[in-house]
C-alpha cells in the first residue's frame, strides 16, 4: 500500500465510521459473549443503554470519557467500579463538589436524577459498570431503593 | 576628515537599504513545519509548532519584542504563567515561569502584562526587553470576583483609555432553581446577574479594586471567554458561550437534534449598559430571533420581550468560542486586516450528534462591524474528522495573539501546544 492508497483507505474508513455513528440510534450496548450467559444481566444492560442515551450521554459522552475539566469519565474509575451505594447516591442526589480523577479536576455539578425509577437507575448503572471497558457486578433495584430511602 | 564623513553619508542609505532587505527577510526566516503543524490553512499560509508546553495553555500574549507569555489553567511545576523566547526560525523554548495561580486571562498593553486567576486580576511591569522585572511582586488590581463550579475563567482586555474589562461567567446554565435539572424553572430576576453573567469594567492602573470600585459594563452574558477591543470603532466585542441542554432539560420541547443546533454561539458588540438577555432568552440562528428560554415559559417559538441587544454575528451552537482577536498586522493579505479571528475550542454539548468546532475562524469586518460570511481559517487541530465527531480532539484552540511581525499565535489548552501561523514564508 503506497501513501495515496493508505490515505484513501483512511478516508474511506473515516467515512464509514461517521456514517455508522450517524445511523446508529443508541451507543454501543452489545453485550459481550461472556455476559450473554446471564439473560437478566443482558436485559438490564440493554435497558440501561436506552437510559444512558436519554439522560447521561450529553455530559458523559458516547464513549463514557466525559469532558475535560467539566464532566468526569466513567471509564475504570473507583466512583463507577467501587461502592454501589455511593454510585446510586450520586445519580439520585447529584454531586455538588469538584472531584479529581487521575490528577484531572472535574468541576461541573451533577444534577440529581431522582425522577428516574429505581429500575432505570439500576439498569443504567449496570450498563455503565459493564460498558466502556468496565466489568463489575450488576446494580439491583433493591440497592437503589435502599439508597433512595435514605434521601427522604 | 571630509572624505570619511562623505563616505559615511553615502553608506547610510546603503546600510538602511540592506537593513530593510534584512528586515523583510527576517519574516521569511520563520520556518513553517513541513506538515504546517498538522493544520489545514488557506493557500499561502504556513504554520509551525512553536513549543510544547505540556500545560493547559489558555490565553497568550506576545510583547512587541516577541516574548511569549502563556497563562496556564492549572499550575505546572509551581508556575501559572510560562515565558517563552523564540529563535529566528520561530521555534521557542520555555525559559521560565512565575505566578503560583491557575487561570485564563493574559494580555499585554503599554508596557504591562495583565493576568487573571479565577478570582483576581494582576499586572506585571515589563522592561524594555519585554521581560517581567519582578515576577514575584505583581500589582493586585482586582480581587474577590465571583467563581462557581462552571464558567470560572476571568478573561481580560483593555481599551485605549486605561480601562480593564473582565468577564465574570454565570455559575449556572440557565439560572434554574436546580441547575441543569430536568424541568426546573428559571429564577425570576436571576440573582446571579448581580455579581456574574456579565462584563465588569475596572481601572487598569488602580490596585486593590473590588466589585464596588467597578461598573457592571454589560449584563445578560452567560459566559464570555473570547473578547477583544475593536480598534476601528473603539468598542468592546465579546463571544458568548450559549446555553446547553435544551433537550436534556426540556425533552418535550426539543429533540436532541434541535438541542445540538440551538442556540447560536453569538458575537456581541457591546456598549456600556447593554443587556444580552441571558438567562431569559437564547438566539435561534434558523429563526433569526431572540427566543424566550423554556425555563421562563418559552416553547421554542415565543420571542423574548425586553430591551435586549441583538448579536453582531452568529455561529453554530456549542462550539465554545474561547479566543477573539482583531487582526491589525500587515503580514497577512489585506482582507484580514481589521477582521476578527475566533478560536472555537470545540463542542461537548452536541452529543449524541457529532461534535463540532476545534478550529480558528476568520470573520471579515468592514468599518468596525462584521461584514460577510465567516470562514474556517485554521482547521484540523483535532487531528482527524473522526476525532472531531467524537470530541476526542488531539488539540483544542483557546487563546489568540498577534506577534510583532503580524504572525498569529494560537494556544491549545489540551496538550499545551503553541502554534504560530505565518503568511508567505519560505519553506
Amino acid at each position: 500500500m503506497n501513501c495515496k492508497q493508505a490515505l484513501l483507505a483512511l478516508v474511506l474508513a473515516g467515512g464509514a465510521l461517521s456514517l455508522q455513528a450517524q445511523h446508529r440510534p443508541t451507543p454501543a450496548a452489545k453485550p459481550k459473549a461472556k455476559t450473554a450467559a446471564d439473560p437478566a444481566l443482558t436485559a438490564s444492560i440493554t435497558r440501561g443503554a436506552v437510559v444512558y442515551k436519554n439522560v447521561c450521554i450529553t455530559c458523559h459522552q458516547a464513549d463514557g470519557g466525559g469532558v475535560p475539566n467539566m464532566n468526569p469519565p466513567l471509564i475504570k474509575t473507583q466512583y463507577v467500579l467501587g461502592d454501589k451505594a455511593r454510585l446510586a447516591h450520586i445519580v439520585l442526589a447529584g454531586l455538588a463538589e469538584p472531584i479529581e480523577i487521575d490528577g484531572e479536576d472535574y468541576k461541573q455539578h451533577m444534577p440529581a436524577q431522582a425522577y428516574l425509577t429505581d429500575q432505570q437507575v439500576a439498569d443504567v448503572l449496570t450498563y455503565v459498570r459493564n460498558n466502556f471497558g468496565n466489568k463489575a457486578s450488576a446494580v439491583q433495584v433493591a440497592e437503589v431503593k435502599a439508597v433512595r430511602a435514605t434521601l427522604k | 576628515m571630509r572624505f570619511p564623513s562623505t563616505r559615511l553619508l553615502l553608506a547610510v542609505p546603503v546600510v538602511a537599504g540592506s537593513l530593510a532587505l534584512y528586515a523583510s527577510q527576517t519574516n521569511v526566516r520563520v520556518a513553517p513545519d513541513p506538515d504546517n503543524a498538522g493544520l489545514k490553512l488557506p493557500a499561502g499560509f504556513g504554520a509551525l509548532k512553536v513549543a510544547e508546553t505540556g500545560g493547559k495553555a489558555r490565553h497568550i500574549a506576545v510583547t512587541p519584542q516577541g516574548v511569549i507569555y502563556v497563562k496556564l489553567n492549572k499550575v505546572k511545576d509551581g508556575k501559572g504563567i510560562l515565558v517563552l523566547h523564540s529563535q529566528p526560525t520561530g521555534k521557542a523554548t520555555v525559559t521560565g515561569g512565575f505566578g503560583d495561580y491557575g487561570g485564563t486571562g493574559m494580555y499585554e498593553k503599554n508596557g504591562y502584562l495583565y493576568a487573571s486567576s479565577d478570582y483576581n486580576v494582576y499586572r506585571y511591569k515589563l522592561d524594555a526587553k519585554g521581560e517581567v522585572a519582578a515576577p514575584a511582586k505583581p500589582e493586585l488590581l482586582v480581587s474577590g470576583l465571583k467563581v462557581g463550579s462552571q464558567h470560572e475563567s476571568k478573561s481580560i482586555v483593555l481599551d485605549n483609555a486605561d480601562n480593564l474589562y473582565v468577564n465574570v461567567g454565570a455559575y449556572a446554565n440557565a439560572c434554574q432553581e436546580q441547575d441543569r435539572t430536568r424541568g426546573s424553572k428559571g429564577i425570576a430576576n436571576c440573582p446571579i446577574l448581580d455579581s456574574a453573567g456579565g462584563i465588569w469594567q475596572f481601572k487598569a492602573s488602580q490596585t486593590n479594586q473590588r466589585y464596588a470600585n467597578g461598573t457592571r459594563y454589560a449584563t445578560g452574558l452567560r459566559n464570555v471567554v473570547g473578547l477583544d477591543w475593536n480598534p476601528q470603532d473603539n468598542q468592546l466585542f465579546v463571544m458568548q458561550h450559549g446555553r446547553d441542554q435544551l433537550h436534556d432539560n426540556w425533552p418535550e420541547l426539543y429533540t436532541d437534534q434541535q438541542s445540538a443546533q440551538l442556540p447560536a454561539e453569538c458575537m456581541y458588540a457591546i456598549k456600556k449598559g447593554d443587556n444580552a438577555g441571558w438567562p431569559y432568552l437564547y438566539y435561534d440562528p434558523q429563526q433569526k430571533k431572540k427566543i424566550l428560554g423554556p425555563e421562563y415559559g418559552g416553547d421554542g417559538k415565543k420571542e423574548a420581550t425586553g430591551n435586549y441587544i441583538d448579536p453582531a454575528a452568529a455561529y453554530p451552537a456549542h462550539m465554545a468560542p474561547d479566543g477573539l482577536l482583531f487582526y491589525t498586522g500587515t503580514m497577512f493579505p489585506a482582507k484580514y486586516r481589521n477582521g476578527a479571528f475566533i478560536a472555537f475550542h470545540g463542542s461537548w454539548n452536541r452529543a449524541p450528534e457529532p461534535q463540532a468546532g476545534y478550529y480558528v475562524v476568520f470573520q471579515p469586518f468592514k468599518d468596525g462591524k462584521p461584514s460577510g460570511q465567516w470562514e474556517v481559517f485554521a482547521d484540523n487541530f483535532a487531528g482527524s474528522a473522526a476525532k472531531v465527531a467524537s470530541g476526542r480532539a488531539d488539540h483544542r484552540p483557546c487563546g489568540l495573539a498577534q506577534g510583532p511581525d503580524g504572525s498569529l499565535y494560537v494556544s491549545d489548552d489540551s496538550k499545551g501546544t503553541i502554534y504560530r501561523i505565518v503568511y508567505n514564508a519560505k519553506k
